[in-house]
Order: structure tokens, then sequence, then C-alpha cells
């Protein structure tokens, strides 16, 4: 079995649906900070039987939760310091997110106006259906 | 500073109020014909409209204001690339309020969030057209002298006609409405809004039949089949006269039911029906101006 060790300050993301590890590392912008990522896929789980985790250090606060729990809210974020977990973090669904999802219908204003960023706002928090800002279609997969 | 991007975007307290105002209006048009002097409405039309355009001109024009703008893309920036973005703040410069029309959807919202001045949705692709639910309701309240404990008949293309959507949307807020869509199986009222009346516990059927339900309507909402929604000219020329509202129908119907359209009308109401006192769709035309007189008064912050 693969072994990667603890991490002195950071955080790590755990029970991440297993192949969704990739999409949440460009999410957070990870490729473009300068520091040490783990990305681990398929790992054994007894809750979801495989899943992927992510490792990371850096200061907690580049972390963005909103686009996190867009992705996938049942995602446990473990906040470590000094190589151990000081707090775990819940993600709740954002009101209103940004760039996460690209409006696909073709008749929308976001399709043809120039650096309009493509927001969407949470119009039914049991269904987790986010709507289009300006036509108001359905958010279907993030970019 | 407040613009209309929605029907919904006003409470069912504040459109009581705007109601209030457009029926004075239409009472004491003298009193307000100066309320807007030395002010400009911008009519910023991307796509041709004939009723939207002159209702929301002559309304300024009413109010003794003037209007400035475009009426097709084609004459305006937008045909050199100009961002709706860039449009609005320039225009922002030049009028003191905007009513705009796009065709693509949500297009008067990146209007309102770079403008400086109030921004009108004017309709914006088959997504909302916001004045004409304000006149739909305007005219039922002031005919009717009520809007709630009514049945209402929306009938004809369902599926893609925003009037009907909004116009749904905007009634579920009151008190004792019931329903009847009246289409073919082709055009019926989308999904989502069925839902949506199942969750507010509304009232409604669908029927194909208009004759059938025409003695249980208090309002008749007739619409056309939109030849611009389809894709099969075949399916267009089977569905466009689906439904022909003529003499025989209206015989049926209540004595104090009204008929209402948007407008265009194609042949969805044969021209005999024009003389019964309760088709009420040119009436409507005129309504519509005082709503919108109302929403520029409103959207000013003018009190006269």
């Amino acid at each position: 079995m693969l072994n990667v060790g603890k991490i002195e300050e950071g955080f790590v993301l755990d029970h991440i649906m297993a192949g969704k590890s990739l999409s949440i590392y460009y999410h957070l912008g990870l490729d473009k900070l300068d520091c040490t990522v783990a990305i681990i896929k398929n790992a054994r789980s007894n809750k979801l039987g495989k899943k992927d985790i992510l490792k990371v250090e850096c200061d907690i606060h580049m972390l963005d939760m909103d686009v996190l729990a867009v992705i996938d809210h049942n995602i446990t974020v473990n906040v470590i310091k000094n190589g151990e977990i000081v707090d775990k973090k819940d993600l709740q669904l954002p009101k209103e997110i940004r760039d996460v999802y690209h409006c696909k219908n073709p008749r929308c204003i976001t399709s043809i106006e120039q650096g309009l960023p493509h927001i969407f706002v949470l119009a039914d928090g049991g269904t987790e259906t986010y709507r289009c800002k300006y036509c108001e279609e359905k958010a279907r997969e993030p970019m | 500073m407040r613009h209309l991007m929605s029907p919904l975007d006003f409470s069912v307290e504040e459109l009581d109020t705007l109601f209030d105002l457009a029926n004075d209006i239409e009472q004491h048009r003298g009193n307000y014909a100066h309320a807007c002097d030395g002010l400009k409405l911008a009519t910023c039309f991307y796509e041709p409209s004939t009723r939207t355009r002159l209702s929301f001109e002559s309304a300024m024009l009413n109010l003794g204001g003037s209007v400035i703008g475009f009426s097709d893309a084609g004459s305006s920036s937008a045909s050199k690339g100009e961002s709706v973005a860039d449009t609005i703040r320039v225009v922002s410069c030049f009028a003191d309020i905007c009513a705009m029309r796009h065709p693509k959807e949500g297009a008067p919202m990146v209007a309102a969030q770079f403008s400086s001045i109030p921004v009108i949705n004017a309709g914006d692709g088959g997504h909302q057209h916001p004045t004409q639910t304000l006149t739909d309701l305007l005219t039922i309240r002031s005919l009717k002298g009520r809007l709630g404990n009514f049945t209402i008949g929306l009938c004809g293309d369902l599926k893609f006609g925003r009037t009907v959507h909004s116009l749904i949307n905007a009634l579920v807020r009151y008190e004792g409405i019931r329903f009847v869509f009246i289409s073919p199986e082709e055009l019926r009222i989308p999904d989502y809004l069925i839902d949506m009346l199942k969750e507010k516990n509304v009232p409604y059927r669908e029927v194909i039949s208009l004759d059938d339900v025409m003695p249980e309507l208090d309002l008749l909402y007739m619409t056309r089949v939109q030849k611009e929604r389809f894709f099969n000219e075949e399916d267009y020329v089977r569905l466009k006269d689906f439904y022909i509202l003529n003499k025989a129908k209206m015989e049926r119907a209540r004595e104090d039911m009204l008929v209402l359209h948007p407008l265009p009308r194609v042949n969805e109401i044969s021209v005999e029906v024009d003389n019964d006192p309760r088709a009420v769709y040119f009436k409507q035309v005129q309504y519509g101006v005082y709503v919108r007189m109302a929403l520029i008064l409103t959207l000013l912050g003018i009190s006269v």
C-alpha cells in the first residue's frame, strides 16, 4: 500500500468522490500555487468504497470553501497545524457562485458579452439546484 | 436605485401601489402631463418591436419627458461589437432612465449592473417581459376589480409563451386563483411550472378543448403560436390554427368573462369577436401605457 506522509500546516480534503480530485485541484487553483500537493486517487474507503484525497501544504485561508461545497459538500475538510488536525470545516452551499459553472444556454447574454463572469445562484437548496443569474438556465457540470 | 428585471421584483404590496398610481394616471392624466419635464427615456431596442417600444415612448411623452434611442441592433454600436456593459454606461450619460429589449436572455440585467440610471427589461429573448405581465395584471385588476378569486384559462402556446409563464408566476401570489391550461399536446405548459403549482397547492387542469371549458372561465388569456419558436415548418402549420376564438365559442362564455391577448393577434381570435364588450385586448394595450407611466415615475422616484 502506498504511503503519503503527514503535512505540517495546510489542509487535507478527505472523502472526495473517486475521480473528482483533479477537477477540485484545478477549481481551487492549486495548479497556480507554489506549494506541496499530494493527490491520492482511488484510496480504500469504508464509507465510499473508493475515494480521492488531497493534501495541500499552504495557508488554510487560501482555500475557497464555496467552490468546494458546490463540487461536493460531503467532502471532509481537515485543517492541519503542527502536523495535527486542529479543525474540521463544514461545507455550506453558497448562495451565489462565480465562474464555477459555465452557462450552456446559447441564448444567454454570457455567450456573447466579453468579460462577464458566469454567476449562478442557489435556486433550490433541497435539490442543490443552481441557476444562471442572467437567464435562469439550470447549472450542469462545473467547468 | 431600482431596476425592473422580472415581474416578481415587486412585492404584492408594491404592485398594489403601482397599480393605484396607474389608475390615478388613467383618471387624471392632466395631473401627470409635466411630471417628467426635462427628463429623457432611452429606448435601447436590439431587436424589432412595435407595441412595446411605442408604448414606452408614448408613456414618457405623456409624462412630459422626451425619448432617445435605437430600434434595432443594426443602427446601434452593437453592430460595431460594443458590449451591453459599455453601451449602458454611455447611455447613462445621455438619459435618465432606460428601457432595453435584447434577443439575449439576461442582457438587461447586465445593463443594470453597469448602469447609473434605472433599467427596465423590455423583453430579453424568451426569458422575461415584465412590463407585459404588469400590463396583464393591471388590466385584470382594473376591469375585474380584483386580483384573485377567479378561474383563468390560458390558451394556445403554453410551452414557449413567456407572457404566459410570467403571468402564472405573478398570479400564484394571489388568493383563490384556479388555472385551466388549454393547449395541444405539443404545446403543453412546462413541467417546472406544474411542479411549482403542485408545491403551492394551486388548483389547475390541463385540457385540449377550449369549447368545453368556456362556461367556467372568468378570464381567457389567448396567445399566438409563434412561428419563430418552431424548428419545423410542418409542425407550425399544423398547430397555428389549433384554436380560433369566434362568436360561437363566446356564446358559451359568461356574461362577465374577459378575453385578454398580449398581441399581436393572428388567427387565434376571429375579428368578429373584436366588437364583443368582453374582448378587452385593445384596452389592455392602453393599460400598458398607464402601467409604464406609473413604472417610470416609480423608478425615477417622482411623486405628483
